[in-house]
């Protein structure tokens, strides 16, 4: 249904995404994990034909986005960052601007408005003005709006951004069961959401997608070790004999031992643990010298160090 | 069609919804109004004057005409007053949905940046033919009270009418360019009145400079239109002139969608 090949795109100097290919079938629901700034949007925007790509190619239900951006458009409901509602209009006038400009006949448009009002559970604020609606609410207009053609794709950037823990809840809920009938693309740097909703992830960090899996597989390669690299001046059995004994260590290895009296090592601990400032105090309450310590740059962990991997209030 | 139809609906109804319009049409009727009542109560002591002197030296009295002497300075005044109120209406048209965002709907939706664009022209240029309409009300006030002649009020309305749709071309242009609407009014308003102004200074360049200047200044093209004359030159010009103002709006949301910008 999505088929991306390729796809890059610059911001003048900034390269916003670098050769990014991905598939995605139909009535499918995919996660678009990744930190700020990863290129989530960017893509987004390409798919949906807001701004060209500077090279590859993208294309949605067999059309491509550049050539038969048209095509495109008709078949793909987009809710932005920021839902685009007009203040100064009602629910339903709103919603009905919308159907007429995505192509929906005049018979049936009330119908199809009524329905994805009554989708994101709206019916009952169709005569209020938008602008005296809730956060929350305006984002479920935002979802409305994107539902109201009924479109074979749905692009969502961050649907639940902004909300509360019910009311993410129930946006999940509804795009859970948006499943079959339309092929999703949602995008989020929240680990546990893509677990909740999708079936499949494309983690992307810096432009670039580094990894796509099951979200049950992700969340088990998550729960791989932290590793530190450090570098000390000291005699290197004592050094790692001490370090060994710090509470939380599960492994050490040296990389390297100089004659000069450096030595370089890797230290293990279990997922989650931070346990810089304990090995800093310990190599220097030796009266070692600590020249090095910085947590291994593994793509998918530096990802996941910027992602929000837990949310407490959310879960129930 | 039906996109086109369906902006032009929604940009008419946010006219209405927002005080704007009726502040602008408010200021524009109450300006034109008062310079309508100096300009014919002066004139309507001009015509005693010279009917008391006529009678002194027992000659017939002249017959003033109201077209020449109310009506035509009437409509250079008026195309001032747009100048002035136009840049107001034209602002919020596509600076607010950068603002907000609601751009991102419009051009991810199945109409084309045209059907958007003339959409958004025509809900300008409905909003100022209610001004213009309203206040020929005042020029009806003239056929109650003496007989003018109704061809030079119609050209001169037509001259209005396109000289208003040229500054709301480029007002529309200058609203494309960036998100804030004060500075999409200001722009506007500065580059239509370098296009007024331009023929000013014709007298002190060369014949030839003073002649092409003069022909790209706006008022310059509208006094045929006050004067009762429609002249094909004047209309191409202020088509040609809108057209650019378009084109340029075109050119610069395409260059907006490449740049990734708002
Ligand atoms: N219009 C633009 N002009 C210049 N740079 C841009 C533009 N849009 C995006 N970028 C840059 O491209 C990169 C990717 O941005 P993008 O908005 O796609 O990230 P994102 O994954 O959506 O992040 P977030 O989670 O913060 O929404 C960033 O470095 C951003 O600064
Ligand atoms: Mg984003």
């Amino acid at each position: 249904m999505i088929e991306v090949k390729h796809l890059s795109r610059n911001f003048g100097a900034v390269q916003a995404i670098q050769d990014i290919s991905f598939e995605v079938q139909k009535g499918e629901i995919v996660g678009f994990l990744g930190p700020n700034g990863a290129g989530k949007t960017t893509t987004m925007r390409i798919l949906t034909g807001y701004i060209p790509a500077t090279s590859g190619t993208a294309k949605v239900a067999g059309f491509d986005v550049q050539e038969q951006s048209l095509e495109v458009r008709k078949r793909i409901g987009y809710m932005p960052e920021n839902p685009p509602v007009y203040a100064d209009m009602t629910v339903d006038q709103y919603l009905n601007f919308v159907a007429k400009i995505k192509g929906v006949d005049g018979k049936v448009r009330k119908s199809k408005v009524d329905e994805a009002m009554e989708k994101v559970g709206i019916t009952d604020v169709g005569k209020r003005l938008i602008k005296h609606l809730s956060k929350g609410y305006r984002q479920r207009v935002g979802l409305a709006q994107a539902l109201v053609h009924d479109p074979e794709v749905l692009i969502l950037d961050e649907p639940t951004i902004g909300l509360d823990p019910k009311q993410i809840r129930e946006v999940r809920t509804l795009i859970k069961g948006l499943a079959g009938q339309h092929t999703v693309i949602l995008s989020t740097h929240i680990l546990p959401e893509v677990s909740m909703t999708c079936q499949r992830v494309i983690i992307i960090n810096k432009g670039k997608v580094v990894a796509e899996d099951t979200p049950d597989n992700l969340t088990a390669r998550l729960a791989g070790n932290e590793r530190l690299v450090m570098e000390v001046e000291g005699p290197a059995d004592a050094v790692t004999q001490t370090l060994q004994a710090v509470p939380g260590v599960q492994n050490i290895s040296v990389d390297r031992a100089n004659g000069d009296g450096r030595i370089q090592l890797t230290v293990e601990s279990s997922a989650g643990t931070d346990l810089r400032k304990e090995l800093a105090r310990t190599v220097v309450n030796n009266g070692w010298g600590l020249l090095e310590l910085r947590p291994v740059e593994m793509s998918l962990e530096d990802v996941f160090l910027h992602l929000v991997t837990e949310e407490e209030e959310v879960a129930n | 069609m039906r996109n086109f139809a369906a902006i032009l609906e929604r940009e008419v109804k946010s006219y209405f919804l927002s005080p704007l319009a009726y502040v602008v049409i408010f200021f524009f009727l109450a300006v034109s109004g008062i310079f309508f009542y100096l300009i014919l109560s002066n004139f309507v002591e001009m015509s005693l004057r010279a009917t008391m002197q006529a009678q002194m030296y027992r000659m017939m009295p002249p017959k003033l005409n109201v077209n020449m002497m109310a009506i035509r300075p009437m409509l250079h005044n008026m195309a001032l007053f747009a100048l002035f109120f136009l840049p107001l209406v034209t602002m919020k048209l596509y600076a607010e949905e950068k603002k907000t965002g609601t751009i991102e709907l419009l051009m991810t939706s199945p109409v084309t940046d045209s059907q958007v664009m003339l959409g958004k022209y025509t809900a300008a240029l409905v909003l100022y033919t209610v001004m213009l309409a309203l206040t020929f009300v005042y020029m009806i006030f003239l056929f109650i009270y003496g007989k003018p002649e109704l061809g030079p009020i119609l050209s001169g309305y037509l001259g209005l009418f396109l000289l208003g749709g040229a500054y709301l071309a480029f007002g529309l242009f200058f609203s494309s360019l960036t998100e804030n609407q004060i500075i999409a009014a200001a722009s506007t308003f500065a580059f239509i009145l370098l296009f007024w102004a331009i023929g000013w200074v014709s007298g002190f360049v060369s014949a030839s400079v003073g002649r092409v200047l003069e022909y790209f200044s706006l008022i310059e093209h509208f006094d045929d239109f006050a004067k009762g004359v429609i002249d094909t030159k004047h209309i191409v010009f202020y088509l040609s002139f809108i057209f650019m103002g378009l084109f340029l709006t075109y050119i610069s949301i395409q260059s907006a969608r490449w740049r990734g910008a708002k």
